[in-house]
Protein backbone atom coordinates (compact mmCIF):
# COMPACT_ATOMS: atom_id res chain seq x y z
CA UNK A 1 0.00 0.00 0.00
CA UNK A 2 1.63 3.10 -0.84
CA UNK A 3 1.03 6.06 0.75
CA UNK A 4 0.04 9.46 -0.74
CA UNK A 5 0.90 12.75 0.79
CA UNK A 6 -1.57 14.93 1.22
CA UNK A 7 -0.53 17.55 -1.09
CA UNK A 8 -0.75 14.48 -3.85
CA UNK A 9 -3.78 13.66 -3.01
CA UNK A 10 -5.32 17.40 -3.10
CA UNK A 11 -3.64 17.34 -6.77
CA UNK A 12 -4.72 14.07 -7.78
CA UNK A 13 -8.78 14.98 -6.37
CA UNK A 14 -8.00 18.45 -8.09
CA UNK A 15 -7.27 17.00 -11.41
CA UNK A 16 -10.23 14.41 -11.11
CA UNK A 17 -12.50 16.98 -10.59
CA UNK A 18 -11.33 19.05 -13.16
CA UNK A 19 -11.24 16.56 -15.85
CA UNK A 20 -14.91 16.10 -15.07
CA UNK A 21 -15.37 19.33 -15.68
CA UNK A 22 -13.71 18.90 -18.75
CA UNK A 23 -16.22 16.82 -19.81
CA UNK A 24 -18.90 17.91 -19.05
CA UNK A 25 -18.02 21.23 -20.67
CA UNK A 26 -17.88 19.77 -24.00
CA UNK A 27 -21.56 19.38 -24.28
CA UNK A 28 -21.86 23.02 -24.80
CA UNK A 29 -20.15 22.30 -27.61
CA UNK A 30 -21.08 19.56 -29.18
CA UNK A 31 -22.29 19.45 -32.87
CA UNK A 32 -25.09 17.15 -34.14
CA UNK A 33 -24.54 16.61 -37.65
CA UNK A 34 -27.82 14.77 -38.16
CA UNK A 35 -30.65 16.55 -36.31
CA UNK A 36 -33.81 15.54 -35.03
CA UNK A 37 -36.54 16.00 -36.55
CA UNK A 38 -35.22 15.80 -39.89
CA UNK A 39 -37.91 17.71 -41.96
CA UNK A 40 -38.07 21.17 -43.73
CA UNK A 41 -41.24 22.05 -42.73
CA UNK A 42 -42.56 23.29 -39.86
CA UNK A 43 -45.60 21.26 -39.31
CA UNK A 44 -46.23 20.26 -35.80
CA UNK A 45 -42.78 21.46 -33.92
CA UNK A 46 -44.61 24.02 -32.04
CA UNK A 47 -48.22 23.91 -30.32
CA UNK A 48 -50.38 26.47 -29.32
CA UNK A 49 -52.30 24.92 -26.74
CA UNK A 50 -51.21 21.40 -24.41
CA UNK A 51 -55.25 20.24 -25.72
CA UNK A 52 -55.35 17.20 -28.04
CA UNK A 53 -57.60 14.32 -28.72
CA UNK A 54 -56.85 11.22 -27.62
CA UNK A 55 -54.18 10.15 -25.36
CA UNK A 56 -51.69 12.18 -24.62
CA UNK A 57 -48.72 12.25 -26.55
CA UNK A 58 -45.19 12.62 -24.44
CA UNK A 59 -43.56 15.44 -26.75
CA UNK A 60 -39.42 15.59 -27.33
CA UNK A 61 -38.14 18.85 -26.49
CA UNK A 62 -36.56 20.16 -29.25
CA UNK A 63 -35.97 23.94 -28.42
CA UNK A 64 -33.67 23.04 -24.63
CA UNK A 65 -31.33 20.66 -27.29
CA UNK A 66 -30.31 24.33 -28.88
CA UNK A 67 -30.70 26.70 -26.46
CA UNK A 68 -27.38 24.99 -24.34
CA UNK A 69 -25.37 24.35 -27.01
CA UNK A 70 -22.93 26.88 -28.15
CA UNK A 71 -22.65 25.87 -31.66
CA UNK A 72 -26.67 25.92 -32.19
CA UNK A 73 -26.22 29.98 -30.71
CA UNK A 74 -23.63 30.91 -33.22
CA UNK A 75 -25.28 28.90 -36.18
CA UNK A 76 -28.05 31.33 -35.55
CA UNK A 77 -25.79 34.07 -35.50
CA UNK A 78 -24.45 33.09 -39.08
CA UNK A 79 -28.23 32.64 -40.39
CA UNK A 80 -29.53 35.72 -39.01
CA UNK A 81 -26.96 37.84 -40.81
CA UNK A 82 -27.04 35.19 -43.79
CA UNK A 83 -31.41 35.83 -43.78
CA UNK A 84 -31.03 39.61 -43.52
CA UNK A 85 -32.80 39.87 -40.29
CA UNK A 86 -30.24 42.88 -39.87
CA UNK A 87 -32.24 44.37 -42.50
CA UNK A 88 -35.07 45.37 -40.51
CA UNK A 89 -34.08 44.29 -36.53
CA UNK A 90 -30.27 45.64 -37.09
CA UNK A 91 -27.85 44.11 -35.13
CA UNK A 92 -30.49 43.34 -32.13
CA UNK A 93 -30.81 47.47 -31.60
CA UNK A 94 -34.02 47.98 -34.03
CA UNK A 95 -34.58 49.90 -36.20
CA UNK A 96 -37.46 49.01 -38.91
CA UNK A 97 -38.66 46.33 -36.99
CA UNK A 98 -38.98 46.08 -33.04
CA UNK A 99 -35.37 46.06 -31.19
CA UNK A 100 -34.45 41.99 -29.83
CA UNK A 101 -31.88 42.75 -27.19
CA UNK A 102 -34.06 44.70 -24.82
CA UNK A 103 -36.80 42.82 -22.56
CA UNK A 104 -40.07 44.03 -24.38
CA UNK A 105 -41.41 41.30 -26.02
CA UNK A 106 -44.51 41.84 -28.02
CA UNK A 107 -45.51 38.56 -29.14
CA UNK A 108 -43.27 36.83 -26.26
CA UNK A 109 -40.03 35.65 -25.07
CA UNK A 110 -40.60 31.95 -24.89
CA UNK A 111 -38.96 30.11 -27.74
CA UNK A 112 -42.17 28.77 -29.15
CA UNK A 113 -43.36 32.65 -29.55
CA UNK A 114 -39.91 33.37 -31.29
CA UNK A 115 -40.12 30.15 -33.35
CA UNK A 116 -44.21 31.19 -34.57
CA UNK A 117 -42.97 34.71 -34.86
CA UNK A 118 -39.95 33.69 -37.31
CA UNK A 119 -42.56 30.81 -39.51
CA UNK A 120 -45.57 32.58 -39.24
CA UNK A 121 -44.74 36.34 -39.79
CA UNK A 122 -46.18 38.97 -37.63
CA UNK A 123 -48.53 42.13 -38.57
CA UNK A 124 -46.66 45.36 -39.42
CA UNK A 125 -44.10 44.18 -41.03
CA UNK A 126 -42.40 40.54 -40.03
CA UNK A 127 -42.78 38.25 -43.17
CA UNK A 128 -43.47 34.43 -42.51
CA UNK A 129 -40.37 32.52 -43.55
CA UNK A 130 -42.05 29.36 -43.20
CA UNK A 131 -41.30 26.55 -45.49
CA UNK A 132 -38.47 28.89 -46.68
CA UNK A 133 -36.34 27.42 -43.27
CA UNK A 134 -36.08 24.32 -41.92
CA UNK A 135 -37.01 23.32 -38.77
CA UNK A 136 -33.25 23.28 -37.34
CA UNK A 137 -32.78 26.89 -38.84
CA UNK A 138 -35.41 28.03 -37.32
CA UNK A 139 -34.67 27.14 -33.87
CA UNK A 140 -31.09 28.11 -34.03
CA UNK A 141 -32.44 31.52 -34.77
CA UNK A 142 -34.48 31.28 -32.12
CA UNK A 143 -31.43 30.55 -30.13
CA UNK A 144 -29.39 33.32 -31.25
CA UNK A 145 -32.06 35.77 -30.75
CA UNK A 146 -32.74 34.82 -26.90
CA UNK A 147 -29.07 34.91 -26.87
CA UNK A 148 -29.52 38.63 -27.56
CA UNK A 149 -31.00 39.92 -24.31
CA UNK A 150 -29.52 37.13 -22.28
CA UNK A 151 -32.29 34.19 -22.31
CA UNK A 152 -29.37 31.55 -23.06
CA UNK A 153 -27.08 30.66 -20.22
CA UNK A 154 -24.15 32.44 -20.80
CA UNK A 155 -21.76 29.82 -21.40
CA UNK A 156 -22.92 29.16 -24.85
CA UNK A 157 -23.58 32.43 -25.89
CA UNK A 158 -21.38 33.78 -28.45
CA UNK A 159 -19.15 36.41 -26.07
CA UNK A 160 -17.53 38.16 -29.62
CA UNK A 161 -17.80 38.75 -33.38
CA UNK A 162 -16.52 36.00 -35.95
CA UNK A 163 -17.06 38.41 -38.61
CA UNK A 164 -14.80 41.93 -38.40
CA UNK A 165 -16.06 44.87 -37.78
CA UNK A 166 -15.47 48.34 -37.80
CA UNK A 167 -15.82 49.49 -34.44
CA UNK A 168 -14.71 48.16 -31.84
CA UNK A 169 -17.15 45.59 -29.96
CA UNK A 170 -19.66 46.46 -27.48
CA UNK A 171 -18.08 44.24 -24.38
CA UNK A 172 -14.56 46.46 -25.14
CA UNK A 173 -15.89 49.75 -24.97
CA UNK A 174 -16.09 51.97 -22.45
CA UNK A 175 -18.95 52.68 -20.90
CA UNK A 176 -20.66 55.69 -21.76
CA UNK A 177 -20.87 58.70 -20.04
CA UNK A 178 -23.52 61.39 -20.18
CA UNK A 179 -22.10 64.43 -21.82
CA UNK A 180 -23.02 67.86 -21.46
CA UNK A 181 -25.34 69.04 -24.57
CA UNK A 182 -24.18 72.62 -24.29
CA UNK A 183 -21.73 74.93 -22.34
CA UNK A 184 -23.08 76.43 -19.16
CA UNK A 185 -23.69 79.89 -19.79
CA UNK A 186 -21.78 80.69 -16.19
CA UNK A 187 -18.44 78.92 -17.95
CA UNK A 188 -18.43 81.00 -21.11
CA UNK A 189 -18.88 84.53 -19.49
CA UNK A 190 -16.07 85.92 -18.73
CA UNK B 1 -16.08 13.74 -70.88
CA UNK B 2 -18.75 11.51 -70.06
CA UNK B 3 -20.29 11.06 -66.35
CA UNK B 4 -18.71 7.42 -65.98
CA UNK B 5 -15.63 8.43 -66.60
CA UNK B 6 -15.45 11.20 -64.13
CA UNK B 7 -16.81 9.12 -62.04
CA UNK B 8 -14.27 6.65 -62.41
CA UNK B 9 -11.95 9.69 -62.16
CA UNK B 10 -13.95 10.57 -58.58
CA UNK B 11 -13.13 7.39 -56.89
CA UNK B 12 -9.76 6.86 -58.48
CA UNK B 13 -7.93 10.50 -58.20
CA UNK B 14 -4.15 8.92 -57.91
CA UNK B 15 -5.03 6.58 -61.05
CA UNK B 16 -6.36 9.03 -62.97
CA UNK B 17 -2.86 10.23 -65.00
CA UNK B 18 -2.31 14.13 -64.55
CA UNK B 19 -5.78 15.15 -63.41
CA UNK B 20 -3.84 15.74 -59.70
CA UNK B 21 -0.29 15.66 -59.29
CA UNK B 22 2.72 18.19 -59.22
CA UNK B 23 4.71 15.69 -61.10
CA UNK B 24 2.63 16.06 -64.35
CA UNK B 25 2.99 19.63 -64.80
CA UNK B 26 0.83 21.63 -67.54
CA UNK B 27 1.90 24.64 -67.70
CA UNK B 28 5.69 26.81 -67.32
CA UNK B 29 4.87 27.30 -63.46
CA UNK B 30 4.05 23.99 -63.05
CA UNK B 31 6.97 23.02 -64.85
CA UNK B 32 9.83 25.23 -63.17
CA UNK B 33 8.35 24.29 -59.81
CA UNK B 34 8.66 20.56 -61.30
CA UNK B 35 12.19 21.12 -62.19
CA UNK B 36 12.95 22.44 -59.09
CA UNK B 37 11.75 19.62 -57.51
CA UNK B 38 13.88 16.95 -59.60
CA UNK B 39 16.94 18.73 -59.01
CA UNK B 40 16.41 18.85 -54.88
CA UNK B 41 15.02 15.19 -55.18
CA UNK B 42 18.33 13.86 -57.47
CA UNK B 43 20.84 15.60 -54.86
CA UNK B 44 19.17 14.71 -51.84
CA UNK B 45 19.65 11.39 -53.40
CA UNK B 46 23.21 11.96 -53.60
CA UNK B 47 23.77 13.30 -50.55
CA UNK B 48 21.54 10.43 -48.85
CA UNK B 49 23.61 7.80 -50.87
CA UNK B 50 26.91 9.68 -49.50
CA UNK B 51 25.60 9.65 -45.90
CA UNK B 52 24.55 6.22 -45.61
CA UNK B 53 28.28 5.20 -47.61
CA UNK B 54 29.88 7.12 -44.59
CA UNK B 55 28.04 5.49 -41.45
CA UNK B 56 28.49 1.81 -42.92
CA UNK B 57 32.22 2.58 -43.40
CA UNK B 58 32.68 4.00 -39.65
CA UNK B 59 30.81 1.15 -38.97
CA UNK B 60 32.87 -1.46 -40.78
CA UNK B 61 36.29 0.07 -40.32
CA UNK B 62 39.26 -1.33 -38.49
CA UNK B 63 38.61 -0.92 -34.71
CA UNK B 64 41.58 -0.12 -32.10
CA UNK B 65 42.83 -3.14 -30.47
CA UNK B 66 41.18 -3.82 -27.04
CA UNK B 67 43.66 -2.46 -24.14
CA UNK B 68 43.78 -4.21 -21.17
CA UNK B 69 45.97 -1.78 -19.35
CA UNK B 70 44.34 0.43 -16.24
CA UNK B 71 43.15 3.90 -17.50
CA UNK B 72 45.95 5.82 -16.62
CA UNK B 73 48.60 3.77 -18.07
CA UNK B 74 46.55 4.20 -21.85
CA UNK B 75 47.93 6.55 -24.79
CA UNK B 76 46.00 9.49 -25.15
CA UNK B 77 43.50 8.74 -27.38
CA UNK B 78 44.49 10.31 -30.91
CA UNK B 79 41.80 12.80 -32.99
CA UNK B 80 41.90 10.81 -36.09
CA UNK B 81 44.63 12.70 -37.87
CA UNK B 82 44.28 15.12 -40.75
CA UNK B 83 42.23 13.02 -42.67
CA UNK B 84 39.43 13.10 -40.56
CA UNK B 85 39.54 16.71 -40.16
CA UNK B 86 39.69 17.27 -43.73
CA UNK B 87 36.72 15.14 -44.39
CA UNK B 88 34.59 16.81 -41.48
CA UNK B 89 35.58 20.48 -43.13
CA UNK B 90 35.01 18.99 -46.58
CA UNK B 91 31.18 17.92 -45.64
CA UNK B 92 30.18 21.11 -43.92
CA UNK B 93 31.19 23.06 -46.46
CA UNK B 94 29.32 20.90 -49.30
CA UNK B 95 26.43 21.23 -46.78
CA UNK B 96 26.42 24.50 -46.80
CA UNK B 97 27.18 25.02 -50.37
CA UNK B 98 24.23 22.45 -51.16
CA UNK B 99 22.14 24.67 -48.96
CA UNK B 100 23.14 28.21 -50.64
CA UNK B 101 22.46 26.68 -54.26
CA UNK B 102 19.11 25.08 -53.03
CA UNK B 103 18.17 28.43 -51.75
CA UNK B 104 18.97 30.72 -54.40
CA UNK B 105 17.30 28.11 -57.07
CA UNK B 106 14.05 28.44 -54.73
CA UNK B 107 14.28 32.32 -54.81
CA UNK B 108 14.67 32.11 -58.74
CA UNK B 109 11.48 30.08 -59.13
CA UNK B 110 9.46 32.27 -56.42
CA UNK B 111 10.57 35.23 -58.55
CA UNK B 112 9.53 33.94 -61.24
CA UNK B 113 5.98 32.93 -60.36
CA UNK B 114 5.16 35.57 -58.90
CA UNK B 115 5.28 38.79 -61.07
CA UNK B 116 2.16 38.55 -63.59
CA UNK B 117 2.58 39.28 -67.00
CA UNK B 118 0.20 42.18 -68.77
CA UNK B 119 -3.13 41.00 -70.18
CA UNK B 120 -3.43 38.16 -68.27
CA UNK B 121 -6.95 37.27 -67.81
CA UNK B 122 -8.93 38.05 -64.23
CA UNK B 123 -10.50 35.12 -61.97
CA UNK B 124 -12.01 36.06 -58.28
CA UNK B 125 -12.14 32.68 -56.34
CA UNK B 126 -14.08 33.30 -52.84
CA UNK B 127 -13.48 30.37 -50.47
CA UNK B 128 -16.02 29.15 -48.13
CA UNK B 129 -16.28 26.41 -46.19
CA UNK B 130 -16.82 24.16 -47.95
CA UNK B 131 -16.99 25.41 -51.88
CA UNK B 132 -14.84 27.77 -54.25
CA UNK B 133 -17.42 30.71 -55.62
CA UNK B 134 -15.83 31.60 -59.23
CA UNK B 135 -16.52 35.14 -60.71
CA UNK B 136 -15.57 36.58 -64.17
CA UNK B 137 -15.12 39.59 -63.20
CA UNK B 138 -16.52 42.75 -66.22
CA UNK B 139 -16.99 46.33 -65.73
CA UNK B 140 -20.90 45.65 -66.92
CA UNK B 141 -22.86 43.97 -64.38
CA UNK B 142 -24.74 41.85 -66.75
CA UNK B 143 -21.65 40.60 -68.20
CA UNK B 144 -20.51 38.96 -64.90
CA UNK B 145 -20.27 35.18 -64.86
CA UNK B 146 -20.65 33.51 -61.54
CA UNK B 147 -19.75 30.01 -61.19
CA UNK B 148 -19.03 27.59 -58.30
CA UNK B 149 -16.12 25.13 -58.23
CA UNK B 150 -14.94 24.71 -61.41
CA UNK B 151 -12.71 27.20 -63.14
CA UNK B 152 -12.52 27.34 -67.45
CA UNK B 153 -9.34 29.18 -68.76
CA UNK B 154 -8.10 29.29 -72.36
CA UNK B 155 -4.88 27.53 -72.92
CA UNK B 156 -2.13 29.46 -73.74
CA UNK B 157 -3.55 32.44 -72.32
CA UNK B 158 -2.18 33.83 -68.51
CA UNK B 159 -4.95 33.65 -65.77
CA UNK B 160 -4.52 36.44 -62.80
CA UNK B 161 -6.67 35.23 -59.93
CA UNK B 162 -7.78 37.25 -56.83
CA UNK B 163 -8.21 35.31 -54.03
CA UNK B 164 -9.98 36.04 -50.72
CA UNK B 165 -12.02 33.74 -48.60
CA UNK B 166 -15.47 34.02 -46.72
CA UNK B 167 -15.00 32.80 -43.59
CA UNK B 168 -11.91 31.09 -42.54
CA UNK B 169 -8.05 30.22 -44.18
CA UNK B 170 -8.37 28.31 -47.16
CA UNK B 171 -5.83 27.18 -49.31
CA UNK B 172 -5.72 27.34 -53.26
CA UNK B 173 -4.12 24.30 -54.70
CA UNK B 174 -4.06 22.87 -58.07
CA UNK B 175 -0.99 20.74 -58.56
CA UNK B 176 -0.45 20.54 -62.10
CA UNK B 177 -0.82 23.59 -62.85
CA UNK B 178 0.64 25.96 -59.87
CA UNK B 179 1.95 25.75 -56.51
CA UNK B 180 -0.52 26.65 -53.43
CA UNK B 181 -1.82 30.22 -52.13
CA UNK B 182 -3.55 30.87 -49.12
CA UNK B 183 -6.77 32.81 -49.35
CA UNK B 184 -7.16 35.08 -45.67
CA UNK B 185 -10.02 36.54 -45.03
CA UNK B 186 -10.41 40.09 -45.03
CA UNK B 187 -7.04 40.25 -47.41
CA UNK B 188 -7.14 39.70 -51.16
CA UNK B 189 -4.24 37.76 -52.66
CA UNK B 190 -3.12 37.45 -56.11
CA UNK B 191 -1.83 34.12 -58.21
CA UNK B 192 -1.11 33.34 -61.71
CA UNK B 193 -0.96 30.12 -63.59
CA UNK B 194 -0.94 29.74 -67.60
CA UNK B 195 -2.21 26.06 -68.42
CA UNK B 196 -0.36 25.05 -72.15
CA UNK B 197 -2.46 22.06 -72.87
CA UNK B 198 -6.25 21.01 -72.56
CA UNK B 199 -7.02 19.14 -70.06
CA UNK B 200 -8.73 18.66 -66.94
CA UNK B 201 -7.01 19.15 -63.48
CA UNK B 202 -8.37 18.53 -60.12
CA UNK B 203 -7.12 20.92 -57.32
CA UNK B 204 -7.98 20.86 -53.65
CA UNK B 205 -8.27 23.34 -50.82
CA UNK B 206 -4.35 22.77 -48.57
CA UNK B 207 -4.99 24.57 -45.55
CA UNK B 208 -7.23 22.60 -42.66
CA UNK B 209 -10.49 24.74 -43.18
CA UNK B 210 -13.11 22.58 -40.61
CA UNK B 211 -15.13 19.49 -41.01
CA UNK B 212 -15.02 19.09 -44.70
CA UNK B 213 -11.62 20.33 -45.86
CA UNK B 214 -11.32 17.20 -47.35
CA UNK B 215 -14.53 17.53 -50.02
CA UNK B 216 -13.74 20.92 -50.96
CA UNK B 217 -11.87 20.13 -54.49
CA UNK B 218 -12.45 22.19 -57.59
CA UNK B 219 -11.70 20.90 -61.44
CA UNK B 220 -9.78 23.56 -63.86
CA UNK B 221 -10.84 22.92 -67.30
CA UNK B 222 -8.61 24.30 -69.98
CA UNK B 223 -9.65 24.72 -73.19
CA UNK B 224 -8.75 26.11 -76.47
CA UNK B 225 -9.41 30.04 -76.60
CA UNK B 226 -12.55 29.85 -78.98
CA UNK B 227 -14.11 26.93 -77.13
CA UNK B 228 -13.65 29.05 -73.74
CA UNK B 229 -15.06 32.07 -75.10
CA UNK B 230 -18.19 30.37 -76.17
CA UNK B 231 -18.22 28.82 -72.50
CA UNK B 232 -18.24 32.11 -71.18
CA UNK B 233 -20.85 33.71 -73.49
CA UNK B 234 -22.96 30.51 -72.51
CA UNK B 235 -21.98 31.28 -69.01
CA UNK B 236 -23.25 34.96 -69.57
CA UNK B 237 -26.94 34.21 -70.41
CA UNK B 238 -29.78 33.92 -67.87
CA UNK B 239 -31.10 30.89 -66.92
CA UNK B 240 -33.55 28.86 -69.52
CA UNK B 241 -36.96 29.25 -69.22
CA UNK B 242 -39.00 26.04 -68.40
CA UNK B 243 -40.22 25.22 -71.25
CA UNK B 244 -42.95 22.16 -70.37
CA UNK B 245 -44.88 21.64 -67.49
CA UNK B 246 -42.90 19.55 -65.33
CA UNK B 247 -40.25 21.97 -65.56
CA UNK B 248 -42.01 24.73 -64.64
CA UNK B 249 -43.14 22.93 -61.51
CA UNK B 250 -39.74 22.66 -60.84
CA UNK B 251 -39.45 25.89 -60.60
CA UNK B 252 -41.87 26.86 -58.67
CA UNK B 253 -40.48 24.41 -56.34
CA UNK B 254 -37.05 25.72 -56.24
CA UNK B 255 -38.60 29.77 -55.63
CA UNK B 256 -41.52 28.26 -53.31
CA UNK B 257 -39.12 26.19 -50.85
CA UNK B 258 -35.79 26.62 -48.40
CA UNK B 259 -33.66 26.34 -51.75
CA UNK B 260 -34.09 29.45 -52.40
CA UNK B 261 -33.14 31.61 -49.10
CA UNK B 262 -29.32 31.01 -50.37
CA UNK B 263 -29.20 30.00 -53.97
CA UNK B 264 -29.43 32.19 -57.08
CA UNK B 265 -30.87 31.48 -60.34
CA UNK B 266 -30.26 34.86 -62.78
CA UNK B 267 -33.34 35.31 -64.53
CA UNK B 268 -35.63 34.36 -61.69
CA UNK B 269 -36.80 36.20 -58.48
CA UNK B 270 -33.96 33.87 -56.60
CA UNK B 271 -31.02 36.12 -55.97
CA UNK B 272 -29.23 34.89 -52.71
CA UNK B 273 -25.77 35.08 -52.66
CA UNK B 274 -25.30 32.41 -49.44
CA UNK B 275 -23.91 29.11 -51.35
CA UNK B 276 -23.28 28.56 -54.92
CA UNK B 277 -24.83 29.99 -57.98
CA UNK B 278 -27.03 27.61 -59.84
CA UNK B 279 -27.89 29.65 -62.97
CA UNK B 280 -26.10 27.10 -65.69
CA UNK B 281 -25.65 24.17 -62.45
CA UNK B 282 -26.13 21.69 -65.53
CA UNK B 283 -23.57 22.51 -67.22
CA UNK B 284 -21.19 21.57 -64.13
CA UNK B 285 -19.16 18.66 -63.86
CA UNK B 286 -19.47 17.88 -60.30
CA UNK B 287 -21.82 18.93 -57.06
CA UNK B 288 -20.96 19.77 -53.47
CA UNK B 289 -17.28 21.09 -55.30
CA UNK B 290 -15.76 17.90 -56.66
CA UNK B 291 -17.47 15.52 -54.05
CA UNK B 292 -19.79 14.05 -56.39
CA UNK B 293 -20.35 13.75 -60.18
CA UNK B 294 -23.24 15.53 -61.46
CA UNK B 295 -26.10 13.16 -62.07
CA UNK B 296 -29.82 13.28 -61.86
CA UNK B 297 -29.41 10.41 -58.21
CA UNK B 298 -26.09 11.91 -57.14
CA UNK B 299 -28.23 15.64 -57.25
CA UNK B 300 -31.17 14.07 -55.59
CA UNK B 301 -29.20 12.59 -52.88
CA UNK B 302 -27.87 15.99 -52.38
CA UNK B 303 -30.58 17.87 -52.18
CA UNK B 304 -32.66 15.49 -49.93
CA UNK B 305 -30.22 14.57 -47.30
CA UNK B 306 -26.62 17.06 -48.22
CA UNK B 307 -25.60 16.09 -44.21
CA UNK B 308 -25.34 12.14 -44.81
CA UNK B 309 -22.84 13.07 -48.09
CA UNK B 310 -20.87 16.21 -46.69
CA UNK B 311 -21.36 16.61 -42.51
CA UNK B 312 -21.29 19.66 -41.18
CA UNK B 313 -22.28 21.51 -44.75
CA UNK B 314 -24.49 24.50 -44.53
CA UNK B 315 -27.07 23.14 -46.36
CA UNK B 316 -29.67 21.76 -44.76
CA UNK B 317 -31.79 18.30 -45.34
CA UNK B 318 -35.02 19.05 -47.38
CA UNK B 319 -38.38 17.15 -47.22
CA UNK B 320 -39.58 17.28 -50.51
CA UNK B 321 -41.93 15.11 -51.96
CA UNK B 322 -41.25 12.68 -54.63
CA UNK B 323 -43.42 14.47 -57.38
CA UNK B 324 -41.47 17.92 -56.50
CA UNK B 325 -38.40 16.18 -56.39
CA UNK B 326 -38.47 15.38 -60.12
CA UNK B 327 -40.13 18.32 -61.24
CA UNK B 328 -37.07 20.15 -58.98
CA UNK B 329 -34.48 17.57 -60.46
CA UNK B 330 -35.66 18.10 -63.92
CA UNK B 331 -35.98 21.72 -64.06
CA UNK B 332 -32.20 21.81 -62.58
CA UNK B 333 -31.22 19.25 -65.77
CA UNK B 334 -32.84 22.30 -67.78
CA UNK B 335 -30.05 25.17 -66.44
CA UNK B 336 -27.10 24.28 -69.20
Amino acid sequence: MRHWSAAARLALCGSAVAAGLSLYGCQREERRFTEWPPTATAEGAVREVELQPGPPVRRVATRSAYEENAYAVSEGKRLYGQFNCSGCHFHGGGGIGPPLMDDEWIYGSQPENIFETIVEGRPNGMPPFGGRLSVQQVWQLVAYVRSMSGLVPKDVAPGRDDHMQVTAQEQQTDQARPKQSFQPPSTTRP
Amino acid sequence: MSADALGTLLQQPLQFPGAHSALAPAGPQAERVHALWQFMWIVSAVVWVVVVLAALYATFRRRMPAVDAPLEEREPLSSGGPGMLTAVIGATAATIVVLFVFLILDFRTGRALTTPPAGALPIKVTGHQWWWDVQYPSSRPDQIVTTANEIHVPIGRPVVLELASADVIHSFWPPNLVGKRDLIPGYTSTLWFRADSAGLYRGQCAEFCGYQHAKMAFYIVAEPPEKFTAWLAQQRDSAHTPADSLTRRGREVFLSSSCVMCHSIQGTPAGSRVGPDLTHLGSRLTIAAGTLPNTRGNLAGWIVDPQSIKPGAEMPSNQISPDDLQALLAYLETLR
